[in-house]
């Protein structure tokens, strides 16, 4: 009755979020449902609480994501989960339950790297062929392009992720991280009127934050106190400063790869006014700029079941005793076999 | 007021386009021959944010450049700075980048008295900027010019530039040439070598410089990441 197509099972719960897709190799989401792990305003997610999170989670998110997919585990071809980069103990949650399927169902394994999953996702929804990518998330800002056989990665921040930065500014304002600090921030950012001077660090191809997070944790307990600005103001200058600086560093790498396009993923990604900022650097480039929204640009388990089934498909599998996790992986270590025969086609 | 690329008026030649700056050939005073370099402002960027990172940018770059000059070390002549229109207007260098030269050795074969003499000059010129705590930022063989008339290596675009003394921005700018060497030139022999030598000779500060250069090279520029 079902038509032949890989399908694949993925999990992903590297950091607050744990999600379950199903997906089949032309890219079709069966299902891919997700819980975030949100704590009270003022705090950020634990490592220990978050995995706790994730294991009471992670069952029904199963079940849920077969019924809604209408398939069975017979019907799976290959079990997928989010080998790393991020959190240990999180992360430790989907490999074991992966572990434990794989062996209940007989499948195989793969274990897929976080960031190149970000990628693949934001390539097939949008149908960027290929374009320089920025990767802003709460853990990872990176500028990515391929570059033969590997995501080879431009620039980078040398301390802390974007993400991060505005998650934890969100905290001093003590703003509510329902659904995520960012998309808080980003709302009351559309009523800052006032432009406040910020540092910006751009060195080279890089970028760095801590300073610029240090700076307005200072500046707001401050101003704040004398009435100088508005939350709204920082929350304002804070993305137009760090903003500017990922299109700065994103526009360096297409200068020097000589590519048109830009693809931006990760949960930042979902920021509109970001994606306004590179589509006027891209049109100024006569590029074009691929951006998708919250279902695809946070972390959910359809983007690792769809890289896992890429990698799978060309004949790649993690073995049991391989598929441990790691919260250090970096996105230029996995070899992106895949797009080798894209570009033998292409 | 934007100047017009297409050389309509005859003496503005667009010459390349960057990230950031437009590059005219032009003349200057009459009948001198001249770059013009036009920092652009960006239309993404909040206007305050643009145009103090515009100026900055502007004057950092020709106080590193006058400021290299001052250190012994050859860079176009600095005629004009404009900062209404954001541009730098200096002399004209007849002659091949460093970049052209190497390239050309990877397909003929390598002239060896050549190479020494331009991987000396590299050497030198880069001691004397890191001695004057200078740091060039982007140090790549297209940002070397070797002047026609005297065979002698020109230092451009000091755009990234900026003052320090610390050994690790020295390192890290020698790195930066070392990847751009081994990317683009790696037929030509181990030429990062060669310039290290020469420059071991020029600077006063090349012991701590190069014990960095190869704590730079172990870690990588890029730290394995977490989540």
């Amino acid at each position: 009755m079902k038509d032949k197509k890989l399908i694949a099972l993925g999990f992903e719960g590297s950091a607050n979020k744990i999600g379950v897709g199903v997906v089949a190799i032309d890219g079709t989401i069966l299902s891919n449902p997700r819980h975030t792990y949100i704590t009270p305003p003022g705090q950020g997610f634990l490592p220990r609480e978050t995995a706790q999170h994730h294991h009471q989670h992670i069952l029904p998110l199963v079940k849920s994501a077969l019924d809604t997919a209408e398939v069975t585990p017979d019907e799976i071809d290959c079990l997928c989960y989010t080998k790393g980069p991020g959190m240990g103990a999180p992360l430790q949650v989907s490999a074991v339950v992966v572990r434990v399927l794989s062996q209940l169902w007989k499948k195989p394994i793969v274990g897929v790297n976080h960031c190149v999953a970000h990628i693949e996702m934001g390539r097939i929804v949008t149908g960027a062929v290929d374009p320089v990518v920025l990767y802003v998330s709460g853990g990872n800002t990176q500028v990515i392009a391929y570059s033969e056989g590997r995501y080879r990665i431009f620039g980078e921040t040398i301390d802390i992720a974007v993400g991060n930065c505005l998650d934890r500014f969100a905290r001093v304002l003590t703003l509510s991280n329902d659904p995520s600090p960012g998309y808080n921030i980003e709302q009351l950012a559309k009523k800052g009127e006032k432009f406040i001077e910020l540092p910006y660090v751009v060195k080279g191809m890089d970028v760095s934050f801590s300073g610029i997070l240090s700076f307005i944790e200072a500046t707001a307990e401050e101003k704040l106190k004398d009435n100088e600005c508005s939350p709204a103001d920082l929350c304002f200058s804070l993305q137009e400063t760090l903003f500017a600086m990922l299109v700065e560093i994103t526009e360096r790498a297409m200068a020097h790869c000589d590519k048109k396009d830009v693809l931006i993923v990760g949960g930042v990604g979902c920021n509109e006014r970001l994606q306004k900022m590179m589509q006027i650097m891209c049109s100024e480039r006569d590029g074009k700029l691929f951006a998708t929204d919250d279902r695809y640009c946070v972390d959910n388990g359809a983007m690792i079941a769809y890289t896992g089934l890429l990698e799978y498909a060309n004949g790649a599998s993690t073995p049991m005793e391989e598929s441990t996790f790691t919260q250090r992986f970096r996105t230029d270590e996995v070899l992106a076999t895949w797009r080798e025969k894209e570009s033998a086609i292409a | 007021m934007e100047i017009k690329a297409d050389g309509s008026d005859g003496s503005l030649v667009l010459i390349k386009q960057g990230a950031e700056a437009r590059v005219f050939e032009s003349t200057f005073v009459g009948s001198r021959r001249c770059i013009i370099k036009e920092r652009f402002s960006k239309k993404y960027r909040h206007p305050t944010l643009d145009s103090k990172l515009t100026l900055k940018r502007l004057n950092a770059e020709a106080r590193c450049m006058t400021k290299a000059r001052r250190l012994g070390v050859v860079t176009p002549v600095l005629y004009a700075v404009d900062t209404v229109m954001h541009t730098l207007t200096f002399e004209y260098v007849e002659g091949p980048s460093v970049k052209d030269i190497l390239l050309g050795f990877g397909l003929i074969g390598v002239d060896e008295e050549q190479m020494a003499d331009i991987t000396t000059q590299i050497g030198n010129a880069i001691g004397k900027l890191h001695d004057g705590g200078l740091v060039h930022g982007d140090l790549t063989t297209s940002n070397m010019l070797l002047r026609s008339s005297a065979n002698q290596l020109v230092l451009i675009d000091f755009g990234l530039s900026f003052t320090s003394t610390l050994p690790e921005d020295k390192a890290v700018d020698l790195y930066v040439l070392e990847r751009a060497l081994l990317s683009m030139h790696s037929s030509c022999g181990n030429v990062m070598d060669r310039i290290l030598a020469a420059y071991r000779k020029s600077s006063k500060q090349w012991s701590s410089t190069l014990n960095k250069l190869a704590e730079v090279r172990q870690r990588g520029r890029k730290r394995t990441m977490v989540g």
